[in-house]
């Protein structure tokens, strides 16, 4: 089981990863509308490629609302 | 379709199409790849009745209010029929508000009754804004987990009674539905609509974008806008055809839902249809040469075959795998909620994808004109629909003036609110506050707003005022919000922008700690909402006797700055 400090680090990976940014570029309170420039649409794009990472599936309403990357991870490790 | 000029009201209009479409499909409801459900008319009737004899039972009368935040699925029109059938007004907020935000609605509204989905319950429970809420007397969730405390809530499953509901007639003339237009910091708007705004407004739509039995509506946009009650469930409806929900709305799946359940119609906001541009031009862009030739003389012969009008038969056999995608019997999309740019309009076109922009606002009853594709136009918002009257007030020397709309869609007024009701009903017109002109073909172009507020992409309009409270206590001496457009007059539709104007304190500079205080309280926010940059004025701000901030002559005091070097981007 990961922790959610784990957990933290590998959604700031794959943000990383995904929008072709250096992993180090993030930090856990980063507002990622911002920090990614990417609007709504996007960040549902970026939700998809979380859920297959960690094998879960993340209810639209889960994420409504948020707009940082520690809060994200919240949510999602409420789901590991 | 029902002959909607015999109606009184929307409850008696569903009535009737339940029963004359019953063994029709009317809605599909699909979570992810995983289809949840499939109701006939029949099946519908069935569902709502229960509830509004258990609404009715539990002293839900006539006039009396029922909001609902939700979700765009089935139980949310299910619902919503029971509060008509019941003759009660519905109060549709949007999911997407923050909670607070929510019970300040709610409390404004006057409702009786929340029906809302578990998840939302949740953080609506938990909300300081609660307890102003006193109003609110029966609380129904769906979908709630077993064994979990529903916080003095009841199971809308669970909420039925075996009795025969008692049908509620209501006038034309009555309020259907008090729809929110904005408002949530200040001053709610809440638009008091009419059974007549709904009715006559579904009957000028259909006239020109018809629903049939086997038509199907892909509902995105969320139900409590006017465009999907209208498109989502009062036109489709009244026609026999289905309505077909997505529980999730990646991309991906919404993808897969059009060639899956052969979708008819779809309406997008603005960014999603740009968003749509974008992949489909990355797949164009990357076919190889040969095709790539081959595909752009297939799309010049296509916009060569329907410049005069659409003609799909033709598109899709001349573009058959992108009409595919979209499941091969695609045949309009709808666009609303804000301006679309010509440009992306064009692109759709030319692939035989006709899009239906238009130009419209709740206070109007959805759309006031549209484009009726006799020929498409991709410069225009189209024609005045049938029954609606648009002059231009105070043109300028080049025909630009106020839209202003005068039609039996248009509200009885904003609730609570006469003074603003007045201000923006004159003489029967609808003062839009959006500028524009009319050209010989009759067909209107805007070019600007008159108003003090943006609306995205994403169709959300926002007020200035509306995001002050966020800035409150800020360590200035005054401070304001404005959208830059209203400073300083631009003729566009797009790129709108808030800013805020500060007043620093004598011999305070405007520091990295101050701006690092406001970067904190913009991302309070929602990111739709949030400034794009501060204007520093070094002079006290114009106020009436109570201190109310006087902003027309703010704005002309700022107007005299130069806009370029004002905005100091956060």
């Amino acid at each position: 089981m990961r922790t959610l400090e784990q957990t933290t680090q590998e959604v700031l990976e794959l943000a990383a990863r995904h929008f072709n940014l250096p992993a180090r570029s993030l930090a856990p309170e980063d507002d990622f509308f911002k920090k990614l420039g990417i609007d709504s649409l996007q960040t549902l794009e970026m939700l998809s490629r979380l859920e297959n990472h960690f094998g879960i599936e993340l209810p639209d309403y889960e994420v409504q609302g948020v707009s940082d990357f520690k809060t994200l991870a919240e949510r999602i490790q409420s789901r590991l | 379709m029902l002959d909607l000029s015999k109606y009184q009201s929307i409850g008696e209009a569903l009535r009737d199409a339940l029963d004359r479409f019953s063994e029709e499909v009317c809605l599909i409801e699909a979570d992810r790849e995983r289809e949840k459900e499939r109701l006939t008319y029949r099946e519908f009737k069935r569902r709502a009745l229960p509830l509004a004899r258990a609404l009715q039972e539990a002293g839900f009368a006539s006039g009396d209010r029922a909001s609902i935040i939700m979700t765009n699925q089935s139980k949310w029109l299910i619902s919503a029929y029971a509060v008509f059938f019941a003759g009660g007004v519905l109060v549709p907020l949007d999911y997407k508000l923050t909670s607070d935000e929510q019970w300040q609605l709610l409390k404004h509204s006057g409702s009786s009754i929340l029906i809302t989905e578990y998840p939302i319950w949740r953080q609506l429970s938990a909300s300081a804004g609660r307890t102003a809420a006193t109003n609110i007397a029966t609380v129904l969730v769906t979908e709630a987990p077993v064994g979990v405390d529903l916080a003095g809530a009841q199971r809308w499953e669970e909420f039925h009674s075996t009795g025969e509901p008692v049908f509620v007639p209501r006038k034309r003339s009555d309020t259907a539905s008090i729809v929110y237009s904005s408002g949530t910091g200040g001053r709610p708007k809440g638009c008091m609509m009419t059974h007549e705004n709904y009715l006559e407004q579904c009957i000028a739509l259909t006239s020109i974008y018809p629903f049939w039995p086997g038509v199907r509506y892909l509902s995105i946009l969320p139900t409590n806008h006017a465009i999907d009650f209208m498109v989502g469930f009062f036109g489709p409806f009244t026609c026999g055809a289905a309505v077909v929900h997505l529980r999730t709305l990646r991309p991906e799946y919404v993808r897969e839902a059009f060639p899956k359940y052969k979708i008819t119609y779809v309406s997008l906001v603005p960014l999603v249809l740009k968003n749509l541009q974008k992949g489909l031009q990355a797949r164009f862009d990357a076919l190889p040469p040969g095709k790539r030739k081959l595909f752009n003389t297939l799309v010049a012969i296509n916009k060569a075959l329907t410049n005069r009008q659409p003609r799909p038969r033709i598109s899709r056999l001349l573009l058959k795998q992108v009409h595919a995608a979209f499941g091969g019997e695609l045949r309009t999309i709808i666009v609303g909620g804000a301006f679309t740019e010509p440009q992306t309009l064009q692109f759709f076109y030319n692939l035989g994808i006709p899009v239906a922009n238009g130009y419209g606002l709740t206070e109007a009853g959805t759309a006031i004109t549209v484009n009726d594709l006799n020929p498409f136009r991709a410069d225009t918002v189209g024609k005045p629909l049938p029954g609606m009257e648009v002059r231009i007030v105070n043109p300028a020397g080049d025909g630009v003036g106020e839209v202003a709309v005068r039609s039996k869609t248009v509200m009885s007024g904003y609730l609570n609110d006469p003074e603003l009701t007045t201000e923006t009903i004159v003489d029967g017109w609808l003062m839009t506050g959006d500028l524009g002109k009319l050209d010989e073909a009759g067909h209107l172009i805007l070019s600007g707003r008159k108003k003090n507020m943006i609306v995205t992409e994403e169709g959300k309009n926002i007020y200035p005022e509306d995001i002050e409270k966020a800035f409150e206590s800020l360590p200035v001496k005054e401070f304001c919000v404005f959208a830059a457009n209203y400073i300083w007059p631009k003729r566009s539709m797009t790129g709108e922008r808030l800013v805020l104007v500060l007043h620093l304190e004598p011999g305070h500079q405007y520091s990295d700690e101050l701006r690092r205080d406001i970067n904190a309280r913009n991302h309070r926010l929602l990111n739709y909402k949030r400034v794009h940059g501060v204007v520093l004025l070094d002079e006290d701000f114009p106020r009436t006797a109570s201190l109310k901030i006087k902003r027309t002559e703010l704005t002309a005091r700022l107007a005299r700055l130069d806009s370029a070097t004002a905005i100091q981007p956060l």
